[in-house]
C-alpha cells in the first residue's frame, strides 16, 4: 500500500486546531456520545475534492469515473457554486478531513458534526457489519486491480469495471447482516469452486458457460435450493440459494456468470466496495440528521464564543435551508430528531397520547418523562431512514415542516404542489426511501426458458424504470452473463418482457 | 508525485474526446456550434456519460418539496417555472445531466484534426507580426495590492528591520513598512509570429437560402477554429457580393439576404483591392474561400473572374477555396467553368461541393486536407 501522505498533502492537525479539538472531543464525551478514535486532518480544496471524487479513500482502483467526479467538483469549486467542508470516513479509526481554508467557527462545527457521525457509525445496527479496516481493504483492491490491469490492459479491465457498476445498486440489504461466519463459509465454498473449476478446465470442448453451471450445480449438489445435475424439476429456475438472497445480483453472476477468475474478483471487489457504502445510502436522513443535531447541541450550548454567533447561525441556516425542489436530509433528520426528543421528554407517546383525540388536550400534553435523550440516542441505534420515518413522522411534524408533494403537471407543462394530505406525503416520502431509493430487481430464473438465459424481475411498487437506462443495463449485463438477459417489468401499468439477445433489444407484452 | 486520481483524470477526458471525436460528424452536420468562453475555451455539450442503471423514470415520479404554496401552485425556483424545459432536474435525482465539457481551441482543433486526418500547414513567408506578450517574471517597488509579493516584501522589512536594529529574535515581529513592499512586474517579450488571413466571400443573392448560409457559417467556424490552431493570429475579413459585392462584419455577413443578379467578379476584384491594400502576399499567408451555389451572370464574368484568379489573387495566396453549396435555383455552372480550368486538384486552386450540411466535413477536409 502506498502511504496515505504519499499522495496527499494532507497532515495532521496542531496548534489551535487541536486545541479546539481537544475542547470540542471532551463535549462529545460529556453528551455521552461514544466512537472510535477520530484522526482529525487538514488539506486543501484539491486534496478534499481528490477525496470526495473517491468517496472518502485516499486511493481506489483506477477509474476514469473517479476523474470525471474530481473534475466535476474542480469545477464547482472554482465557479464558486460548491464547497466541502468536511469528509469522514467510517472506518476504525475515524479520519475525518477539514478544509485548511475554513474559518475557526466552520472547524468547530465541523469537529462537532464529525462527532456525531463517528457515533453513528459505531453504534447504528445497519453499520454492524461494516469492515472498519476499510482504508487499507480499499488500498488493496487499488493495488489488486492495477496488477490485473497491468497483466491483462488497462481498457479491458477497465471496460469490464465499466459493466459491473451497471450492478452497483442492485444489492440486497439483508446481506448487510450476514454474520462474519457465514460470510467466511461462503468465501471457502468460492476458493473450493476455483478448484474444481481448474479440474474441469481439462476437459476441453466444453463451452464457458456450460463448465461454469455445472461447476455451481456441483458445488450445490449438496443444498436443496440450488441447481442440479439431474434432470429435475426446477431445472428451468436455477434460482439462487436462499440464503443469499436473490437480490444480491453481483453475487449472483460472480457464481454462475461465465467469468475468468480475474473478473469474478473484480466483480467481487466491486460487490464488498458496493456494500460498504450502502448502510450510509440506507441511513442518510437519520445519519445527517444525528450529526446536526449534535453540532448544533454542542455549539450552541457549550462551544460557541458569543463573536461567534451571527457566523455560526449563518452556516448552520445554510446547511438547513428547506428546498421546495427536494428534501433535505439534513433539515428533516435533525427536526426529527428534536421532535423525538421532545415527544419522549413530554411524554406525548404511547397508547393513551397517540388514542387522545381531544386536540385542545394533546396540545397541551405534558408530562414530564424526561426520557427524551435516551430515546434519540436508542433510535439512532436500531432505525435506518424508512423505520425512522415510518414511527416517527407524525402529522403535527409534517405540518409544521410544510412538507408537500409535487408533481409534472402534462396540462400546464410544469411541476406544482400536489398535495399536503400526510397520509399521502409519508407513502411518497417511505416510497423514495425504499431500497434505499433503488429500483427492486431480483433474479428470477438463470436458466430462463431452459436455454440458460438470465431472468431479473423487476418488483414494481408503483414507479416505472426508465427505459432508456434499463435497455443499455441489459446490454451491460450481457456482457457479464454471455448469453441472453430479460427484464419482467411493468411499463404504464402492463407487465413487459425485455429481452436483450447480443443483437437487438426486444420488447415483448 | 502527482496523485493517481490525475490519470482517471486524463482517462476521463480521453474518453470525452473520444467521444466528441466520435460524434462530430454528427455535431457538426447538427449545425450546433460549440459556445466559446472568455478564456479560449469551448464549450461542447455532450450526451452525458453516465454508467447505465436500473433507475426510475423521471416524469411520472414527481418529488416532494418543503415550503409555501397552495396545492396547484407551481413549485418554485428554477424547476417548475417556464413550461415545456422546466423540472428535469426536479426531485432528489438529478436526472439525466448533459455533460458539458470544456476545451481548449487547440484540443477541439486537434480532434478535428485526428478526425479528418489534416496536416499542418506549412506557412510561407517571414514572421512578420509581432507579437508581445507580459510575463510576470520580475519584482518592482511599486504596483498595485493584487501583485503583492508577500515573501520578498517581509524579507525586506526583516532587511531593514536587521539593518537599523529593530529587529528582537526573541519577539521576532517583522512589520513591512511602506517602501518595503515589493510587487510582481511584467517583462514584455516580443515574439514573431506567421501571419495569416482569412477572406470569405460568399454570394448572397437570392438564390442563396438560409439553408445555404447555415453550411458556410457552420463550415467557416471550424475552418477559422483549424487556422487559428495552426496560426497565433489570424484575420478574417468578409465580403459578400450579389451584382456588386462590399466589405462586411461577421454578424452581417451571416445574416445578409440580397436578390438579384450574381457578378462573381465584383467580389475577386474587391478581394484583390483588399490583398493589395493590406496584405502584402510576401509577409501573409493568404486565404480566400468562396462560397457561392454556382450561379453567375453571363460567361463574360466569368471569363472576368479567371482572369483576375490568375493575375492577381492565385499568385498571392497560399491556396483559393471555392465551395458550392447546393441550392434548388442554382445551375452550379461555375463549378464546372473552375473545374475545366484547374482541373480536380490544382495545387492553387481547391474545388468543393457541399451537398447538404452532412458533407460539411468531407467538404473541410478538401480544403485544409492539403497543408498549405
Amino acid at each position: 500500500m502506498v502511504s496515505r501522505f504519499d499522495m496527499l498533502r494532507s497532515k495532521p492537525i496542531d496548534g489551535e486546531l487541536l486545541k479546539l479539538r481537544d475542547e470540542i472531543l471532551q463535549y462529545a464525551l460529556d453528551f455521552g456520545l461514544d466512537f472510535y478514535p477520530v484522526v482529525f486532518e487538514v488539506c486543501d480544496y484539491d486534496t478534499i475534492n481528490i477525496l470526495a471524487a473517491q468517496g472518502g479513500f485516499p486511493s481506489r482502483y483506477p477509474h476514469w469515473r473517479f476523474g470525471m467526479e474530481y473534475d466535476q467538483l474542480s469545477k464547482g469549486y472554482a465557479y464558486g457554486v460548491q464547497k466541502i467542508y468536511e469528509m469522514v470516513i467510517n472506518t476504525d479509526p475515524v479520519y475525518a478531513y477539514l478544509l485548511k481554508a475554513n474559518n475557526i467557527v466552520d472547524q468547530k462545527l465541523v469537529m462537532s458534526h464529525v462527532y456525531g457521525h463517528a457515533d453513528f457509525f459505531k453504534h447504528n445496527a445497519w453499520f454492524k457489519t461494516t469492515d472498519r479496516s476499510m482504508m487499507d481493504v480499499m488500498a488493496n483492491h487499488g493495488s489488486k486491480i492495477r496488477r490485473y490491469m497491468e497483466k491483462y490492459g488497462q481498457d479491458e479491465v477497465e471496460t469490464f469495471i465499466d459493466k459491473v457498476l451497471s450492478l452497483e445498486n442492485l444489492l440486497d440489504t439483508n446481506v448487510l447482516f450476514e454474520s462474519p461466519e457465514k460470510a467466511r463459509l461462503r468465501l471457502e465454498r468460492l476458493s473450493e469452486a476455483q478448484k474444481e473449476e481448474a479440474e474441469y478446465d481439462e476437459h476441453e470442448g466444453k463451452s464457458q458457460a456450460l463448465r461454469s453451471y455445472m461447476r455451481s450445480a456441483l458445488r450445490h449438489s449438496d443444498s436443496e435450493v440450488g441447481p442440479k445435475l439431474s434432470g429435475s424439476d426446477d431445472f428451468d429456475t436455477m434460482a439462487p440459494p436462499a440464503h443469499i438472497g436473490r437480490r444480491d445480483i453481483m453475487l449472483y453472476l460472480m457464481e454462475y456468470a461465465p467469468l475468468k477468475e480475474w473478473q469474478a474478483d473484480v466483480l467481487g471487489i466491486l460487490r464488498e466496495e458496493a456494500y460498504y457504502f450502502l448502510p450510509q445510502r440506507m441511513t442518510k436522513i437519520m445519519n445527517e440528521g444525528w450529526a446536526s443535531y449534535w453540532h448544533s447541541k454542542i455549539m450552541t450550548t457549550k462551544a460557541l464564543r458569543s463573536s461567534e454567533v451571527i457566523e455560526f447561525a449563518d452556516k448552520h441556516a445554510g446547511v438547513m435551508a428547506m428546498s421546495p425542489q427536494q428534501i433535505n436530509p439534513y433539515k428533516i433528520g435533525i427536526e426529527l430528531f428534536r421532535d423525538i426528543e421532545y415527544r419522549w421528554d413530554t411524554g406525548r407517546f404511547g397508547k393513551e397520547y397517540l388514542e387522545c383525540s381531544d386536540m385542545q388536550v394533546k396540545a397541551n400534553w405534558d408530562r414530564p418523562t424526561g426520557m427524551g435523550r435516551e430515546k434519540i440516542f436508542e433510535v439512532r441505534r436500531s432505525h435506518n431512514d424508512i423505520t425512522f420515518i415510518d414511527e416517527f413522522f407524525t402529522p403535527e411534524f409534517c405540518e409544521r415542516q410544510q412538507l408537500f408533494t409535487y408533481n409534472f403537471n402534462s396540462r400546464t407543462g410544469r411541476y406544482e404542489i400536489e398535495s399536503r394530505d400526510f397520509e399521502a406525503i409519508k407513502t411518497k416520502l417511505l416510497q423514495s426511501l425504499t431500497n434505499f431509493g433503488q429500483p427492486m430487481i431480483e433474479v428470477a430464473a438463470g436458466n430462463y426458458e431452459n436455454r440458460g438465459e438470465l431472468l431479473l424481475n423487476h418488483i414494481h411498487q408503483g414507479v416505472d424504470l426508465d427505459t432508456h437506462y434499463a435497455a443499455d443495463t441489459l446490454k451491460n449485463i450481457y456482457e457479464i452473463w454471455k448469453r441472453p438477459v430479460n427484464l419482467k417489468t411493468i411499463s404504464e401499468d402492463k407487465e413487459i418482457l425485455y429481452c436483450f439477445d447480443g443483437k437487438e433489444l426486444k420488447i415483448k407484452d | 508525485m502527482d496523485h493517481p486520481i490525475k490519470r482517471d483524470h486524463s482517462r476521463f477526458r480521453k474518453i470525452v474526446k473520444g467521444r466528441i471525436r466520435d460524434s462530430l460528424r454528427k455535431y457538426v452536420s447538427s449545425g450546433e456550434m460549440p459556445i466559446q468562453k472568455g478564456s479560449g475555451t469551448f464549450k461542447v455539450p455532450m450526451p452525458s456519460i453516465d454508467t447505465p442503471r436500473f433507475k426510475f423514470g423521471d416524469k411520472s415520479q414527481g418529488g416532494m418539496g418543503q415550503g409555501d404554496g397552495q396545492p396547484g401552485d407551481p413549485v418554485q425556483g428554477e424547476e417548475g417555472e417556464g413550461p415545456g424545459e422546466g423540472g428535469e432536474k426536479a426531485g432528489s435525482d438529478a436526472g439525466n445531466k448533459e455533460l458539458e465539457v470544456e476545451l481548449s481551441l487547440e484540443e477541439l482543433a486537434s480532434i478535428l484534426g485526428e478526425e479528418l486526418e489534416l496536416p499542418n500547414i506549412e506557412p510561407k513567408g517571414k514572421k512578420t507580426i509581432e507579437s508581445t506578450i507580459d510575463r510576470y517574471t520580475s519584482v518592482g517597488s511599486t504596483g498595485p495590492d493584487s501583485l503583492k509579493h508577500y515573501k520578498r516584501s517581509f524579507k525586506e522589512a526583516l532587511k531593514r528591520q536587521v539593518a537599523t536594529g529593530t529587529y528582537d529574535p526573541d519577539n521576532p515581529i517583522v512589520i513591512p513598512i511602506k517602501s518595503d513592499m515589493r510587487y510582481r512586474a511584467a517583462n514584455t517579450v516580443v515574439e514573431n509570429e506567421n501571419a495569416a488571413v482569412v477572406i470569405y466571400m460568399m454570394d448572397v443573392s437570392g438564390s442563396m437560402g438560409d439553408e445555404q448560409k447555415e453550411i458556410v457559417r457552420t463550415e467557416s467556424f471550424w475552418i477559422n477554429l483549424w487556422l487559428k490552431h495552426q496560426y497565433k493570429e489570424i484575420d478574417v475579413r468578409y465580403i459578400i457580393h450579389d451584382a456588386t459585392a462590399k466589405e462586411v462584419d461577421e454578424e452581417t455577413f451571416f445574416r445578409t439576404r440580397e436578390s438579384g443578379g450574381t457578378l462573381i467578379s465584383s467580389a475577386y476584384k474587391l478581394c484583390r483591392e483588399i490583398i493589395q491594400a493590406d496584405y502584402n502576399p510576401a509577409e501573409w499567408n493568404i486565404y480566400p474561400f468562396h462560397f457561392s451555389d454556382g450561379d453567375n451572370w453571363s460567361t463574360d464574368d466569368t471569363k472576368l473572374c479567371l482572369e483576375i484568379l490568375d493575375n492577381d489573387i492565385l499568385p498571392s495566396s497560399n491556396i483559393f477555396c471555392y465551395g458550392q453549396v447546393e441550392s434548388r435555383y442554382g445551375s452550379g455552372q461555375f463549378y464546372k467553368d473552375l473545374h475545366s480550368k484547374y482541373g480536380e486538384r490544382s495545387e492553387e486552386m481547391i474545388l468543393s461541393k457541399i451537398k447538404n450540411k452532412d458533407a460539411i466535413l468531407d467538404s473541410i477536409k478538401d480544403f485544409l486536407g492539403k497543408g498549405k
